[in-house]
């Protein structure tokens, strides 16, 4: 896994661009995620169902990981079973 | 990841919203995306290992820029005031290029670099014409670089600087918030492509999704005209525009301007009367000062609406001042200033400028000017109060260095501006035998009053500042020079106080 990859959920239509990873375990509605969608979609947990928004970044707790929402779908983002949360950009002013 | 994310991005969420308005017409993002793909194509048949763009903002700025990101060839659009063997050196630097712009001018002074022209009503047609299969494609991952500017070149031959797709990103990223613009949102683009803030301003608005209104030539006029057809929300001026549409405007021109929410400004110094007429005139209106530099990728700081509002306001002479800072570096960059050993240096206490950050670049063609730590020193000058507010002093080349004491040309600036008969000032080094660097003035007198005498102004120094910041040469001229960016041209000035 390197940054600028494109992963796919294997339990719904979300995908992400990775920013930033580490060796862990990206996971999408309790699935793991991959360049490819598995021919057999992967049922979504209860516990990653709160769904993801185009253009968020997600980020675990240390900063190693971050990713972005491409394309929304019902799963949550973990990695290695922890939820990762939105990184809000700090908008400026419309300054350009 | 490739910046043309962010075209897709938009083309995704907001397929049929109008992403950009030019001469009259209207593209859609998925228009724009298409045509980029379609660039894309051209890009591959021509073999270019540059996109460049010599012609004003057009249609053909988003195209090429994403096109080419797409390709993985570097977009590099050039100064089309450049004088032609000024030119013709930065096109063969870049052989072989797609041309897009002035046919007749490449043709004539680089018709021999091997390039591939086209004029931009030709790039934009075929671009729309070659619509390929893109499951077929596999594009650039977006690893390399995306801009090469070159530098004004001021001091030596202009210097390639080069934004990596990442650079870019960091700062859309970490700056703007996806899909925030409502539809009716729109943003008057009316810097020159060339410049970083022209670059800037069309990805923040991509992936805001937020209208770019383009105006490929400044004038008053046209400018207020827009803002009133187009329903402008959002605006970036340099100073000099600015303060050309407050002219006309006290002149008695009119327009409709209560759609415009925020103005930024940057790109050269603010007059402090401009920016108070200009608070007077537009009071529904945000004002910003976005400082940065091509090598940062766009801004790194800020002064906003409320700073500026705070300011007006203040009896406290501190805060007031602070209408001329360029506000609190960005929460996604680090600014320090440095002494000339490198020693960070606390609050208040002048140095040079230095930032890092994902959005730093730092780098040229020919090396990277990053150092220890990935800090980027900007040349520029300047020191940062206890608040935070960062104030710039000049760039640290144009420091006149008068018996060892480092002078900033900015400090005797501001003081002279404050007397009522000068309306505009230069403080430059001039060869002096006894100091190594004396101080010149050039001056330009207010409309209608009398020359100020030599005396008065030493007096004026003298009672503000030391005693070694009075100048060993006064010169009073019609007008100060500038460069279209509003930039003063110090050397200029240096050539005639020589004189």
């Amino acid at each position: 896994m390197k940054p600028g990859t494109r992963l796919k959920s294997a339990a719904c239509d979300t995908e992400v661009m990775v920013i930033r990873c580490g060796d862990g375990t990206i996971e999408c509605g309790g699935a793991p995620m991959g360049e490819a969608k598995p021919a057999e979609p992967a049922p979504l947990s209860a516990d990653f169902s709160g769904g993801t928004l185009m253009g968020k970044r997600y980020v675990d707790a240390d900063g190693q990981y971050e990713l972005l929402c491409v394309k929304p779908g019902k799963g949550s983002l973990s990695v290695d079973g922890v939820a990762l949360v939105t990184k809000d950009a700090k908008p400026l002013p419309a300054s350009d | 990841m490739n910046i043309a994310l962010l075209l897709e991005m938009a083309a995704d969420a907001a397929p049929d919203r109008i992403g950009l308005v030019c001469d009259g017409k209207r593209w859609t993002y998925t228009e724009l995306l298409s045509a980029a793909r379609g660039a894309f194509e051209l890009i591959e048949q021509s073999g270019a290992q540059y996109v460049a763009l010599l012609d004003e903002s057009s249609e053909a700025a988003v195209i090429a820029l994403f096109g080419a990101a797409l390709a993985g060839v570097p977009y590099c659009p050039l100064n089309y005031r450049l004088a032609d063997a000024d030119l013709a050196a930065l096109l063969e630097r870049i052989a072989p290029a797609l041309v897009v712009g002035d046919e007749e001018r490449v043709a004539r002074i680089a018709g021999n670099q091997g390039h591939t022209v086209l004029s931009r009503e030709e790039f934009a047609a075929k671009a729309q014409e070659v619509v390929p299969d893109s499951e077929d494609r596999v594009y650039d991952p977006g690893e390399g670089v995306a801009v090469q500017l070159f530098t004004s070149g001021t001091t030596a031959a202009p210097k390639a600087a080069i934004l990596r797709h990442s650079n870019l990103l960091g700062y859309i990223l970490g700056t703007v918030e996806f899909a925030a613009a409502d539809e009716a949102d729109a943003a008057l683009v009316v810097v020159p492509p060339y410049h970083i803030a022209g670059i800037s301003a069309l990805m923040s608005s991509i992936y805001a999704n937020r209208r770019i209104v383009m105006l490929p030539a400044f004038s008053p006029e046209a400018w207020l005209k827009l803002v009133e057809s187009e329903g402008v929300t959002n605006a970036f001026v340099v100073p000099t525009m600015l303060a050309r549409i407050i002219a006309e405007m006290d002149k008695g021109l009119t327009a409709d301007v209560s759609s415009l929410r925020a103005v930024a400004y940057g790109g050269g110094k603010m007059p402090l009367e401009v920016i108070q007429r200009a608070l007077a005139l537009f009071p529904d209106a945000g004002f910003t000062n976005a400082y940065g530099l091509t090598e940062t990728s766009s801004t790194i700081a800020l002064l906003g609406p409320e700073d500026h509002r705070a300011a007006l306001a203040s009896d406290d002479p501190k805060v007031r001042a602070r209408l001329t800072s360029l506000g609190q570096a960005l929460p996604t960059v680090e600014i320090q200033i440095r002494d000339e050993d490198g020693n960070v240096l606390p609050a208040g206490e002048a140095g040079e400028i230095f930032v890092r950050g994902d959005q730093v670049s730092g780098e040229y063609k020919e090396k990277s000017a990053l150092i220890e730590g990935g800090w980027f020193p900007t040349r520029d000058a300047g020191y940062i109060d206890e608040d935070g507010y960062i104030f710039l002093s000049g760039r640290a080349d144009d420091v006149i260095v008068r018996g060892g004491e480092n002078i900033s040309p900015g400090e005797i600036e501001d003081v002279l501006l404050t007397h009522p008969a000068i309306a505009d000032a230069c403080a430059c080094a001039v060869p002096s035998v006894e100091w190594g660097e004396g101080i010149g003035l050039a001056l330009v007198t207010r409309q209608g009053q009398p020359v100020p005498a030599e005396d008065d102004l030493k007096e004026l120094i003298r009672g503000r500042l030391r005693s070694s910041r009075l100048p060993d040469k006064i010169k009073f001229v019609p007008e100060l020079p500038y460069n279209e960016m509003g930039k003063l041209l110090r050397r200029e000035v240096k050539k005639i106080l020589a004189e």
